[in-house]
């Protein structure tokens, strides 16, 4: 039925958004959308706002280093490094690796997380006997010590962050979903699709995904933050990818070089700033989901 | 007969968004001293609203707009909320659908009910202990499960215990909603029987919240049937169902199996569906399911009167009733309104 | 083609129950849902199976349109064993054998539209596209939703308790079956709309000529649709007969009870007691022999041993040592 394929395919994709709605009816989520909307805008755009490459030392016009610039000295809006490079083009760029983390690790853990719960809640039996073992085990390992020993083994890069991370943090959402669809299944409109012949498969895709797929955004909206800051405290203790300027990167590079002891404000506070804008944002937007999902929670 | 209980003009709203709608509206009718009276109608007709209303525990977003709850010399519906708490449970008492809600599980039956021994009727804990074990014998559960936790009884048992709950303080008043409707037919029929022998036993009155006739025919003295926020129709229960002059009290016997009936009938559903009551109509509200509706019942809603003595209707056409019911038994009348 | 449609022989529904705590304590771990039940439904032959929570008349429905399967004993339709169907004959039988639901709010997905639940079931069956249009329509007309189109893009919660229970009927029957079970189809209705969807039911079933299984714990409703009914007490059958008899003259003491509490309509009652103990029993632990001895005013020394095997009494199968003497 290629005809059908066609005339399906805009249909399934506005399901897929009413089933995910904003949460506009709550302040806090609504500031926390605009400073999404700001870091996912800055994120995007990095090439064109940042006047420098984050990595690249820079040169005074007397061809001297540029290192420790004070915030508007020759044009550094704020300042340089101890290594001369522009502070400003690095929240920049960090921005776009947050994203880029934050992103990658939400997708994963809703992605994974939602597969294991609909696989065990709606097979049960042995299927579920195993992943809900290996949830147990994922609940087990000490989460920061995990991704740091990963991250050190491994190739120092943000991709084997981010798969260290996804590794621990799906337990929460297969279980949350595995519960949710131990409910769905026993519902009426449930059964009805088994008895008039309707494949598991079909089942599964049809009336049970569709109304998971809202939890599964909420706990991919939590992990956002999570692996952010993960990622920051990570490239803080040194574990991180050293090509890649991210925030926590910039600490540690500010750390390292005594910037709180000269109290080179300038250089901390913007990228320690940024975490918390961005993952208490993040905590916004997953409570004003929760409001939705679960309106009884609330007050 | 005295009155026990007598509700006048009552309405209640409900907020919901920015609107009123009306559950309740202008509705009353009396409960004399020692009876049983049916509440009956169905789901969404304002029956449980009313009935909460008595003990004025209702919804948050609820509340009473109108009208009069005259109990034993003073208005419940303009009593403030100390002198309420008071009365409650020492004079009023509810019996909930499931007994579950009344019955907190963890803890023992027996504690349960002599703290409301205790705490509202001020007896000591002796007094109480032996009063909960009369209780439980009124109402034929084995003293030995007083020291139970309300999981470890059966459906029946729990609403045994929650009629022994209700009954603790010896109040004038009992309000049951929907008593046995989550129960299977047999336990039914013995609770039924159980709390009428102790209403004649202990003379007490109550109002019994149902949407099933039989149970209001074999329970009640009196019936008084709700439709859409509205009483229709109220008088002793075997004139009701005898000589209904409600066109709704008739439909809804049509649509009611009847076991004793000699062949297996036919029944006759009354096509339609209530009114929306945040925007009720102009007239009578059951008109547009009425097939006996004329110009009048459209434009003008009719009044309760008491048309005969002890029989309250509210129907344009009450005096008509005779020829109605004639009508009302064929099932061409009602199918021709689908 | 044999006479009889459904055949269950000894069919039995085990559940496992409780924790290895629950075993430690001593407590059995299975509810007998279903115990040692035989049953034949000739066919275009209504079916009510009776009796009260917890008696397994909703598990013996389940099981005959294989939402469970039996863990002992047989249950076969036209023929074949339910549980061992696979494949293609599965799918035949996906679409001979359906259930009406009992809760009609339940029972569609509340995000799809009228014409989208209604044609799951085609898709299902394999029915081309372009039929299935006529086939939606079809099947709304039939169970007597008038001016079928204005219900095609309405959604669950627009419409009426009365109207969604028809739409419930309308998928059961949109692939013309020829076996429904129907699980208390109006008990959540009320009482008005009832008499509608039970006239459309009795109406169908006789034009369709289907073989039905009426579940319910009302007999005045299982009067008002079937011939025959099988009063069930703890996953067993007690008795089985035509209707009206059993209504004017019930044999097992257990159906007597039941008959006795029936409510109706009217005022002149007799208010005579139960013929019948209060309490009935832990369903995780029944009585040995009879299961229904402890409440049974007949019971003496025999009934705790032997199980009372149906035994047949007139129009009537009867499991009972001492009814009818």
């Amino acid at each position: 039925m290629p005809e059908a394929a066609v005339i399906r395919k805009p249909r399934v994709l506005s399901r897929v958004f009413s089933a995910v709605r904003l949460p506009v009816g709550d302040p806090f989520a609504v500031v926390g959308l605009v400073i999404y909307a700001l870091f996912i805008v800055t994120a995007l755009s990095a090439p064109l706002i940042a006047p420098y490459d984050p990595t690249e030392i820079l040169y005074t016009e007397n061809y001297d280093l540029a290192s420790d610039l004070l915030p508007g000295e020759e044009g550094h809006v704020l300042g340089t490094t101890s290594l001369g490079r522009d502070i400003f083009s690095q929240i920049v760029w960090g921005a776009r690796s947050a994203l880029l983390v934050g992103l990658t690790a939400a997708f994963m853990v809703a992605f994974i997380g939602s597969i294991v719960g609909l696989l065990s809640g709606y097979f049960g039996g042995w299927v579920d006997a195993l992943l809900m073992r290996l949830a147990d085990v994922a609940f087990g390992i000490p989460f920061l010590p995990f991704v740091i020993v990963i991250s050190a083994f491994s190739e120092p890069s943000i991709w084997n962050t981010v798969i260290a991370m996804a590794l621990v943090l799906w337990r929460d959402t297969g279980r949350v979903i595995r519960s949710q669809v131990l409910s769905l299944r026993s519902r009426g409109y449930v059964e009805a699709a088994r008895v008039s012949g309707s494949s598991d498969l079909k089942i599964i895709l049809r009336h049970i995904t569709p109304n998971i797929l809202p939890l599964s955004f909420l706990y991919g909206s939590i992990a956002i933050g999570w692996a952010i800051l993960t990622e920051a405290s990570i490239s803080f203790l040194g574990f991180g990818d050293p090509d890649a300027i991210s925030w926590g990167f910039m600490l540690q590079d500010a750390f390292n070089s005594q910037a709180l002891a000269r109290q080179a404000y300038h250089w901390f506070i913007p990228p320690g700033l940024a975490i918390i804008l961005v993952v208490s944002a993040g905590f916004f937007i997953s409570r004003g989901y929760e409001n939705l999902l679960f309106p009884k929670l609330g007050r | 007969m005295t009155t026990l209980l007598s509700v006048k003009d009552l309405s209640i709203a409900y907020k919901v968004g920015s609107n009123d709608v009306v559950a309740v509206s202008n509705s009353g009718f009396d409960v004399p001293k020692g009876t049983i009276v049916g509440l009956v109608g169905e789901s969404g007709c304002g029956k449980t609203t009313m009935a909460r209303a008595l003990t004025r525990v209702i919804a948050d977003n609820a509340r009473i707009a109108g009208g009069e709850i005259a109990f034993d010399g003073q208005d419940l519906a303009a009593l403030p909320e100390a002198k309420m708490n008071a009365l409650r449970w020492r004079d009023i008492s509810f019996i909930p659908q499931s007994a579950m809600n009344s019955l907190d599980p963890v803890y023992r039956v027996e504690y349960q009910i002599m703290e409301v021994l205790r705490d509202r009727g001020g007896m000591t804990r002796r007094a109480a202990r032996a009063r909960a074990a009369e209780l439980f014998e009124m109402v034929g559960i084995d003293k030995g499960r007083l020291r139970d936790f309300p999981h470890q009884f059966s459906g029946g048992m729990r609403q045994r215990a929650a009629i022994a709950l209700a009954l603790a303080l010896n109040p004038k008043l009992v309000v049951a909603d929907e008593p046995v409707t989550a129960l299977d037919v047999i336990i039914q029929r013995q609770i039924l029987d159980q709390l009428r022998t102790l209403q004649r036993e202990l003379g007490l009155s109550v109002i019994m919240v149902t949407h099933d006739i039989s149970v209001v025919a074999y329970t009640c003295d009196r019936t008084v049937v709700m439709y859409a926020g509205k009483v229709v129709e109220d008088c002793d229960t075997a004139t009701l169902l005898n000589r209904p002059l409600h066109p709704y009290t008739m439909g809804l016997k049509n649509a009611f199996p009847d076991l004793k009936s000699a062949g297996s009938g036919v029944l006759t559903p009354i096509a339609g569906s209530p009114p929306d009551l945040a925007d009720p109509p102009d007239g009578c509200r059951f008109a547009a399911r009425c097939p006996f509706a004329a110009e009048l019942c459209r434009s003008t809603e009719p009044a309760p009167l008491e048309v005969e003595k002890g029989h309250i209707v509210a129907c344009h056409r009450a005096s008509e009733a005779a020829q109605l019911r004639l009508e009302a038994s064929k099932p061409q009348t009602w199918e021709a309104m689908a | 083609m044999s006479d009889s449609l459904i055949e269950m022989t000894n069919a039995q529904l085990h559940y496992k129950v409780g924790n290895s705590i629950s075993a430690m304590m001593g407590l059995p771990s299975t509810v007998k849902a279903v115990d040692g039940v035989s049953l034949t439904l000739k066919r275009g032959e209504s079916v009510g199976l009776l009796g009260e929570s917890g008696c397994g008349k909703t598990s013996m429905g389940r099981v005959l349109v294989r939402l469970e399967q039996v863990t002992g004993g047989s249950a076969r339709f036209d023929g074949k064993e339910i549980g061992q169907m696979k494949g293609a004959e599965l799918q035949a039988f996906r679409s001979r054998s359906q259930m009406i639901f009992q809760n009609p709010f339940d029972a569609v997905n509340p995000r799809y539209s009228i014409r989208r639940t209604l044609e799951e079931p085609l898709s299902n069956a394999g029915i081309k596209r372009g039929e299935w249009h006529d086939r939606v329509i079809a099947a709304l007309e039939l169970v007597g939703l008038g001016d079928p189109e204005q219900f095609l893009e309405r959604f669950p919660h627009q419409l009426s308790g009365g109207q969604l229970q028809r739409v419930v009927m309308a998928r059961a029957l949109i692939l013309e079956p020829e076996f429904v079970v129907a699980d208390e189809p109006v008990s959540m209705l009320d009482v008005s709309v009832r008499a509608g969807v039970l006239n459309v039911f009795r109406d169908v079933r006789d034009r369709l000529g289907l073989t039905a299984i009426y579940i319910s714990h009302d007999l005045a409703l299982v009067r008002y649709v079937c011939e025959r009914t099988i009063v069930m007490y703890l996953g067993r059958i007690m008795e089985d007969g035509p209707t009206e008899d059993i209504v004017h003259a019930p044999l097992h003491p257990y159906t007597q009870a039941l008959v006795a509490a029936v409510p109706t309509p009217h005022v002149d009652q007799s208010h005579a007691p139960l013929p019948i103990g209060a309490g009935a029993p832990d369903p995780r632990n029944p009585p040995s022999g009879c299961v229904f001895r402890d409440r049974c005013p007949l019971v003496q020394d025999r009934c705790a041993s032997d199980i009372p095997q149906p035994r047949k009494i007139g129009t009537r199968l009867v499991a009972c040592h001492f009814a009818g003497s």
